[in-house]
This record gives structure tokens, sequence and C-alpha cells, in this order.
């Protein structure tokens, strides 16, 4: 494992090779804003937040830093006017889907996203696929994954896995940025396996 | 449906979790869907989790988990077929079939679908049934191409 030098914010940052841009600025405390990356999970680079500018002999281009590895004298710029109005507009999209998360709404106020500027199109789910990666990559379990694609690409809980194995994990849950996934967990069990005399508590 | 055919789909293609769209194709073409206790048996041969699989089976068009016709008619609506009329060969259609694009008859013998290229333009409008492009279509010429399909 060879070190590389890189310079992130103006800062001088020793990094290994293979690491990610993302990984080598938050060794150094230089804060990058994530949704989709969670240190137990491989890259993904599904929400595009994480983007930074990166200069490679004179030339600039944007990458994203939670899949793009280092590499030796490159110059990152994790905060700049192009950077921040990208990180904006990524935002809104994403606030058309989920306009009360409050992970988005923090981000939102930090850039300056104005959450009604897209028609609301209120799908809940961002695709950060961080409860699908979880189960496939951390619990094994594989009781959720993502069905169709596009515009119409969603989660889906596979029912005979998810009645055996959710009720005693749910260790995804707390991971979901917009508690989308509960919802859909809720509907699949009342759906597909309801609980027998579940108590809904003293409301 | 008939689980040793699944297993002679999968021994076919030596059980590789990698020929897992290779089987899902053979299986969907054999039976013109994929019914779940046959992506089931695929999940526990090849050793993949069923969200992989159910994953795949929505992302592809070619793949279907709900009951497909014996007979598959893709009707072109592209730009160049629908200038020459691909509207009039779609209501023929569907007036034959009562089906609406997107669905099966309850005899199983058709299932429509709208296409929206097939890369034949000049001969538009363009009907193509089971594979078997039919060109140059009129109203009159499509119900006499359906009549020979059982």
């Amino acid at each position: 494992m060879s070190e590389i030098l890189l310079q992130i914010d103006g800062k001088e940052v020793k990094a290994t090779e293979g690491m990610t841009v993302l990984a080598a600025a938050q060794s150094a405390e230089i804060a990058i804003p994530t949704l989709c990356h969670h240190e137990k999970l491989e890259p993904f680079g599904a929400c595009r937040i994480c983007i930074v500018e990166v200069e490679v002999r004179g030339w600039t281009k944007l990458v994203v830093s939670c899949v793009y590895p280092v590499e030796e004298n490159i110059i990152v710029r994790t905060r700049s006017e192009k950077i921040d109005r990208i990180r904006k507009t990524i935002l809104e999209l994403l606030l058309a889907h989920a306009p009360d998360s409050p992970e988005l709404q923090a981000l939102a106020g930090e850039y300056g996203a104005d959450k009604d500027r897209f028609e609301k199109e209120a799908s809940f789910c961002i695709h950060c696929g961080l409860c699908v990666r979880y189960c496939a990559e951390v619990t094994k379990k594989n009781a959720i994954g993502f069905v169709d694609r596009g515009i119409r690409k969603e989660i889906s809980f596979i029912p005979e896995i998810a009645s055996k194995e959710c009720n005693d994990c749910k260790e995804c849950f707390p991971l979901c940025p917009t508690s989308y996934l509960q919802a859909a967990f809720v509907l699949t069990q009342a759906l597909a396996f309801p609980y027998p005399q579940q108590s809904y508590g003293d409301c | 449906m008939d689980i040793d055919r699944i297993d002679q789909i999968i021994d076919k293609h030596h059980g590789e979790a990698s020929s897992l769209i290779q089987v899902l194709l053979d299986i969907q073409s054999e039976h013109h869907w994929l019914p779940k206790e046959a992506l089931d048996r695929v999940g526990e041969k090849l050793q993949v989790p069923l969200s992989r699989i159910q994953h795949i089976a929505t992302f592809y068009k070619a793949f279907s988990l709900v009951p497909k016709g014996r007979h598959e008619v893709h009707i072109c609506v592209g730009t160049a077929c629908h200038v020459r009329g691909a509207t009039r060969i779609l209501d023929t259609v569907e007036e034959a079939t009562g089906i609406k694009p997107g669905e099966t008859d309850l005899d199983l013998k058709y299932s429509l679908e709208t296409v929206n290229c097939l890369g034949c333009c000049a001969l538009g409008p363009v009907l193509e049934v089971d594979g078997k492009v039919h060109g140059k279509m009129s109203p009159v010429k499509t119900a006499d191409v359906l009549k020979n399909y059982e």
C-alpha cells in the first residue's frame, strides 16, 4: 500500500492507494455531505450529494467523491460556487420526493435549497439504497430489494423473508433518510403477514 | 408448471449464478412468464437471493411476472408508423382481441404491447406477432394476419 499525497481544500492530506476521496477527506476531518454513504457498505454513488471538484494536471472535473479513488497530487475542492449550486439543485430534486425529511431539510438550509422549487412528487424514497444494501451486505438476509426501473423504481420487501427476519432485526430502519422504509415495512406487514393480536398501546 | 423442466434449464446453464439472466430468459420463452415457483427454484439452485431476482425480473421488459398470451403482438407506434396510421392498426387489433396495450386476454391467446420503433420504418405501419414482422399494414390486412394464429 503506497502512500498518496493530495490536497483537499488547501490542506495536504495523506491517503493510501485505493481509498476514495471521501474517505481521505473524512480522515482529514473535512466534511463532505453524504446521503447514500455508509461506512459498513460498499460505495454506491447514488445520491451525488458528495460531488466535489477535482483538479488533475490543471484540468478541473466534477466527480462523486464516495466512488472516486485518490490520485497523487490532485487538488480537491469540496466547496465552491459551482459545487454549492449543484448540491442545491440535487437537494431541490430530492425534496420534491421527500419534502419532510429532516436530513434533507438540514442540508437544504445549508445550501439554500428551496423545497418548493419543483412540483411535489412525493414518493418519499430517494433511492439511496441504504436499506437494500445493508440487508444484502451486512445482515445478509436480502429481505428487501429494488424493483422496476427509472421513474418507477422503488423498494420492495420480499414478504416470505421479511415475515421471518424483519421483526427481530429492523437494523435498516434508522438508516433511512426519509422514514419511507418504515412505511413500506408496515404496509408489507399489513398485507402479507399481519401480527396476531398486535398491541397498539393505549392510544 | 413443471419443476423438472426448470431444473433442466438451470442445469443447461451449469447452475452458475452468472447465468441468471439467461436462465430467466429461457424460462420466459418457454412459459411466456416467470411463475413464482420457478423464481424460488432458480434462487435456490443458483444461490441468488430472491430480492436480486425480483430486481432483474422487474428491470427488463423482456420478463413478465404475470402470465402472457401464447402470441405476443407488438404494434409500432414510432413516429414513422404513427404518421402512416399505426393508430388505426392498434384500434383494429384492440377490437379483434378485446384487449388494450399491456393486457392479456382471458384465453391467454394474445398479449398486446405498443413499441416505439422496430427499426424498419420503410415498412410502416408495422405489426409484429411472435417476432415475425408484418409490414405495410392496413386494418383489413391486420385482421387477416391475426386470423392465422391459434
